[in-house]
């Protein structure tokens, strides 16, 4: 019996492989707070890295490893593909400190968008805190872009300190240019601070928005999560119409390796972004 | 402007209190102005005061000899300052100062407990309503303590 050896020629040798990373070069580095850094990266084979709003890529310092960071640019304007990253720990100090002209791998993008469409027609309220405002920009970008078609857009912030904000400028922009009203909060401040000190969570109950006819996006450390989503719910919101987008401890970003796994669900592919009727009981779970 | 009867009974730490009660309360309160950054009172003295916001932001601020002056709530339109003076020994834990130019309804601690203690009823409404307040400011206290936004999350 012969067996013939497969025709080369048939292996349609450009298909991406999900576990290589491509290689991407950064353009340009932006200090956004004391320990977080935008890059702008270009890809050096020329080929734009299509994404969603709400999708995660991972980006690999050679040398150093790989993390999951959101893509905080806008899927559809053209440009440099953007993540904006804390400095928390080896991978992605290496990628904050990283000089313009570096090369960097991404592998992606995975994972679920936020689909901010789906409120069209209603209002949205997007509740976040820290870093979590990161992988929303898309997502406001979005709304921004077509914001005639939504109702009332509400984007409740908060930060550690003043200093800590993320993307000021931006913030003033929507409220000031597209009527998108931002209420920022903070832990502590100075005395020179004349804006809120408090929870995010605390500024759902008073929030300008129609629980009935909302989509609430919701992104940040897990335990203001689960408290802006109760508050969520408590206003009426319903649970089906509250998305949030979860990170655990993503490695292979193609549900394999079971690293991100929360029961049944595998957050990389299944995930990050889930709505709470589906998310909420498993968040209640000590073990997970 | 409207009057002050007109005015407290739509302030929500006000929701649903009857009318008899709300007349009770209007008689112990006043009109009041601080400009910015000025004191409405200071952490130690007698809380004889209790604060509707009507206007503007205040900043509760806590001093620490290591990390200077930190704000650590800012109450707001629509939300009120002080329960020190409805529990003993009635004294600021805190300063509160004005963060803006505010507008606010002061209200005489002293005429309200006595108006609590000869109608119960009121009492207990009053109660509630700082309890509830106490309660937001407790939680968001302890959530605050996890330091959610620092290193490592």
């Amino acid at each position: 019996m012969s067996v013939q050896a497969p025709n080369p020629t048939s292996v349609d040798v450009r298909a991406p492989d999900p576990m290589l990373p491509r290689q991407f070069r950064i353009v340009e580095t932006r200090l956004d707070t004391r320990d977080t850094v935008t890059l702008a990266l270009d890809p050096v084979d020329g080929v734009r890295l299509e994404h969603r709003a709400g999708q995660f890529t991972m980006l690999h310092a050679f040398g150093v490893g790989e993390v999951p960071i959101s893509i905080c640019g806008d899927p559809t304007a053209p440009g440099p593909l953007l993540h904006t990253i804390r400095d928390v720990g080896a991978v992605t100090h290496a990628l904050v400190t990283a000089a313009p002209g570096t090369t960097v791998g991404v592998r992606g993008p995975f994972g679920t968008g936020w689909e901010v469409a789906d409120g069209m027609g209603g209002d949205v309220v997007i509740v976040t805190g820290g870093i979590g405002l990161a992988p929303l920009r898309p997502a406001i970008l979005q709304v921004v872009s077509r914001r005639s078609e939504y109702g009332r857009v509400v984007l409740l912030y908060g930060a550690r300190s003043p200093e800590d904000i993320l993307f000021a400028e931006d913030m003033a922009s929507w409220a000031a240019d597209h009527d998108i009203v931002v209420e920022v909060t903070v832990d502590y401040g100075p005395p020179s601070w004349t804006g809120r000190v408090g929870l995010v969570t605390s500024l759902v109950a008073r929030a300008g928005f129609d629980p009935l006819n909302s989509l609430a996006l919701v992104c940040g450390p897990e335990v203001m999560m689960r408290y802006a989503a109760t508050a969520l719910v408590d206003r009426g919101v319903a649970a089906e119409r509250i998305r949030l987008s979860m990170e655990r401890n993503m490695k292979c970003g193609v549900g394999l390796c079971g690293h991100c796994q929360l029961r049944e669900v595998f957050l990389c592919v299944d995930g990050p972004v889930l709505d709470y009727a589906r998310l909420g009981p498993l968040m209640d779970i000590r073990e997970l | 402007m409207r009057t002050l009867a007109e005015y407290l009974p739509e302030h929500p730490f006000f929701a649903d209190l009857g009318p008899e009660a709300m007349e009770l309360i209007v008689g112990c309160a006043q009109n009041v102005h601080f400009r910015d950054g000025e004191l409405l009172f200071r952490a130690g003295e007698q809380a004889d005061t209790f604060y509707v916001i009507r206007r503007g932001r205040v900043a509760l601020d806590i001093h620490d000899p290591q990390r200077g002056t930190l704000v650590i709530a800012s109450p707001g339109e629509g939300e009120v300052v002080g329960w020190s003076w409805l529990v003993p020994p009635y004294r600021w834990m805190f300063d509160a100062r004005a963060a803006t130019s505010v507008s606010a309804v002061a209200l005489d601690g002293a005429c309200l407990r006595g108006k609590c203690d000869r109608d119960p009823v009121l009492g207990y409404a009053l109660m509630q309503r700082v309890a509830q307040v106490m309660l937001e400011r407790l939680q968001d206290a302890r959530l605050r303590l996890l330091d959610v936004y620092g290193s490592g999350s």
